[in-house]
């Protein structure tokens, strides 16, 4: 039986379950996804664009799902600890599938600010779920057709016209998972024109030795002249599964920025697809993987430049270890319209064994002659002559090999603008790199 | 045999299956300045690379100790702990990697194997400044990755200043002058003699007499075709300048 199946057959059986505890506005596309995700069906690996994982695999187990909203226990002490030193965030958690506050969340929230859930954001601002919710990513493939099918709740972020947001929204995904469990993540932001906004957002799992998935669906709009920024890390276990999609619509003028860190998972499809709904926008992705033993991480991008005088740039640098495999796919389409576009794509990669994989392609679909556009793509090993000259000066080998690792993803680091959270950034890639997990300083997460 | 610091006996070396180092003999004792001569690709560099433990050479014959340690037996950085430095011919570019976080972790490392407590910020810090004005290295450099955009001099430069913080008995310096102009020869080679005490000793690898005018070698040996085929005083460094290598080369080509 294709693993989709099984999903559908619960939603038939419990649809009324699933819709009592959710908003009429989550409610509302569920008949239309189901409608879709009947001839649908997951891909498998070596399908198009999936050289290293399955999705189909992945939703395979027979995976718990929550539906009845009961409250999943976790230790919310811990997730106190996760934050990055020197920066107060705005914090909110999601354990499992459901979005809990931090206490201080209300009492802090700025003026213009929405951070909340998605149920309660259906009571507060109705007219902007109707307006936005499932827009971007409706119909867009299976996972996110089965996200809009399942999903009952989940983030929403809203900043007003023209506000701008010192403190970063800080979103904790957990999972405690005491049996195997499948959580539908949805988040939904919408920065309205001129709003100045960034997120950071890590994934952990704190029972280790249970399988879980998390399918993500995170849809973005970033209004006219507004900016946003999206950190995302992801720090879960071996036995953790993520498909997580982030669907950006940037209006003209507009910024977004995304930096994907993948430092410890089982396995891992990010899926980032970005579309440009007006002239003179900048995006920009960037990514880092550190892959160990037989973990799976794999990154594709879709850029859509369909409007005059944007820019986008995408570094993806992986470092695979062991039997670990890695996938980066990068797509920039150039529109026709889409004149004096610069568009740029770089993929660098270090095995660090010899059973180690990586599958990258770029892939650029230019219909416009007055672009600049470029790619590039390495796979390679660290460099032999750097590192003799390192261990001549009495380096170890492990701790110079460790310090070329570091220096290899410092590009990547380096473009965080949150001064904390690069440095943050940088101690967290060393410890995973000595072999550590990669675990917040005194997180007991 | 106590006091010897450098010995080499019948050392043989290559790359793949091609043999470079023929059988080298080479004795160096406390105090001493070595100068190595000899025509391009004769095996100047692959000697001192092989010493180094540089693992793209295969050792196949041979040995080599340092104050009685074999150092074939040593890893790299090893060999580096127990006294052994060498300044490369082309030092490496190592970007994202800061000079100071290479120069931190090669002392501490050190310290580490002489069972040491790593040096503190402020030690580290005051040990980096004197050590630089030995040979006037740029302040600006400390704070770039290592050697990338340097030049070609301030490269060089750069490997003289790794020594001095390191304080090896033995130091390979490989083409140290080339790529230095008039003044930074003279600053470098400078910097090398006040580094110098009678129980360290010294090797410099080069084509000019130029160097040897201020580090003044006690012997000059000649290395052509993976052998040292002749050895003498600092007087056959101002012979070879004048009369090239042809000679030498005439005498062992026709005995081979
Ligand atoms: N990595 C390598 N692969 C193949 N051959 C090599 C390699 N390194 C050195 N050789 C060869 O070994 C021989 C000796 O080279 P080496 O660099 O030791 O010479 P050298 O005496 O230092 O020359 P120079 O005066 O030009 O610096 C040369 O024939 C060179 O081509
Ligand atoms: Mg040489």
């Amino acid at each position: 039986m294709d693993s989709l199946t099984q999903y559908i057959r619960l939603y038939d059986e419990h649809a009324a379950t699933i819709c009592a505890h959710a908003p009429e506005a989550l409610n509302r596309l569920r008949p239309h996804a189901l409608a879709r995700l009947a001839a649908a069906r997951f891909p498998r690996k070596g399908d198009k664009s999936y050289p290293a994982i399955s999705i189909d695999e992945m939703f395979a187990p027979d995976f718990g799902v929550n539906i009845n909203r009961m409250a999943m226990p976790v230790d919310m002490t811990a997730t106190m600890h996760c934050g990055v030193p020197n920066i107060s965030t705005l914090l909110g958690v999601v354990v499992g599938d459901t979005f809990r506050p931090s206490a201080s969340l209300e009492r802090n929230m700025p003026e213009g600010v929405t951070f909340c859930s998605l149920a309660r954001a259906a009571e507060t601002h109705p007219e902007i779920i109707e307006k936005y919710y499932g827009r971007l990513a409706s119909g867009r493939n299976a996972a996110a057709d089965l996200n809009t099918l399942l999903a009952q709740d989940g983030v929403f972020i809203h900043i007003a016209a023209g506000t701008a947001v010192d403190r970063p929204l800080q979103l904790i995904n957990i999972f405690n998972p005491t049996a195997p469990v499948m959580a539908t993540r949805r988040v939904l932001v919408v920065m309205e024109q001129g709003a100045d906004a960034r997120a950071l957002v890590c994934d952990h799992t704190q029972e280790r030795n249970v399988p879980c998935l998390s399918n993500q669906v995170i849809e973005i709009f970033v209004g006219e002249n507004a900016r946003f920024d999206w950190y995302d890390l992801e720090e879960s276990s071996d036995d953790t599964a993520r498909v997580s999609q982030l669907f950006v619509d940037q209006q003209a003028h507009s910024r977004f920025s995304l930096n994907g860190t993948t430092l410890m998972a089982g396995r891992t499809r990010n899926n980032y697809f970005i579309d440009h709904s007006g002239p003179s926008c900048s995006t920009r992705l960037t990514g880092m993987a550190i892959g160990m033993a037989d973990q799976v991480v794999d990154n594709f991008t879709c850029v859509g430049h369909h409007f005059p005088e944007s820019t986008s740039e995408q570094i993806f640098k992986y470092i695979l270890d062991d039997q670990s495999q890695g996938s980066f796919y990068g797509t920039v389409i150039v529109d026709e319209a889409a004149r004096f576009t610069d568009a740029r794509q770089t993929n660098r990669n270090i095995l660090a064994s010899a059973d180690a994989r990586m599958y990258t392609r770029p892939r650029l679909e230019i219909n416009c002659d007055e672009v600049k556009c470029s790619h590039g793509a390495t796979v390679g090993q660290l460099d032999a002559n750097a590192l003799f000259y390192m261990r001549s000066r009495g380096i170890p080998e492990a701790e110079a090999k460790m310090m070329l690792m570091q220096a290899f993803m410092s590009d990547v680091i380096d473009t965080v603008e949150i001064d904390a959270l690069r440095t943050r950034l940088h101690q967290l890639v060393e410890r995973r790199l000595s072999g550590e997990a990669a675990r917040c300083a005194d997180c007991k997460i | 045999m106590e006091d010897i610091l450098l010995n080499v006996r019948g050392l043989r070396a290559g790359i793949d299956d091609k043999e470079i180092l023929r059988g080298i003999d080479l004795t160096v004792r406390p105090g001493e300045v070595h100068a190595i001569m000899g025509p391009n690709g004769s095996g100047k560099s692959t000697l001192s690379g092989v010493l180094a433990g540089d693992p793209r050479f295969t050792v196949t014959g041979g040995e080599a100790t340092l104050s009685g340690v074999n150092l074939l037996d040593l890893s790299p950085e090893d060999r580096s702990h127990e006294g052994l430095f060498l300044s490369f011919q082309y030092p490496v570019e190592i970007p994202g990697v800061s000079m100071v976080n290479f120069m931190r972790a090669a002392v501490n490392a050190k310290r580490k194997y002489l069972h040491q407590d790593p040096l503190s910020a402020s030690e580290f810090l005051k040990m980096m400044r004197q050590k630089r004005a030995i040979v006037e290295l740029d302040n600006k450099l400390a704070s770039r990755s290592v050697n990338e955009g340097f030049s070609g001099g301030e490269k060089k430069r750069n490997e003289i200043f790794q020594m001095a913080v390191l304080e090896p008995k033995l130091a390979i310096l490989d083409e140290t002058d080339s790529g230095l102009d008039i003044d930074a020869l003279r600053i470098v080679a400078g910097g090398v003699n006040k580094l110098k005490t009678e129980r360290n000793a010294t090797i410099v690898i080069t084509h000019y007499q130029r160097l040897l005018d201020y580090i003044r070698p006690d012997f000059v040996h000649i290395l052509y075709k993976g052998r040292i085929v002749h050895s003498g005083g600092p007087e056959l460094a101002l012979e070879l300048e004048e009369r090239g290598y042809d000679w030498i080369k005439d005498t062992v080509d026709s005995k081979d």
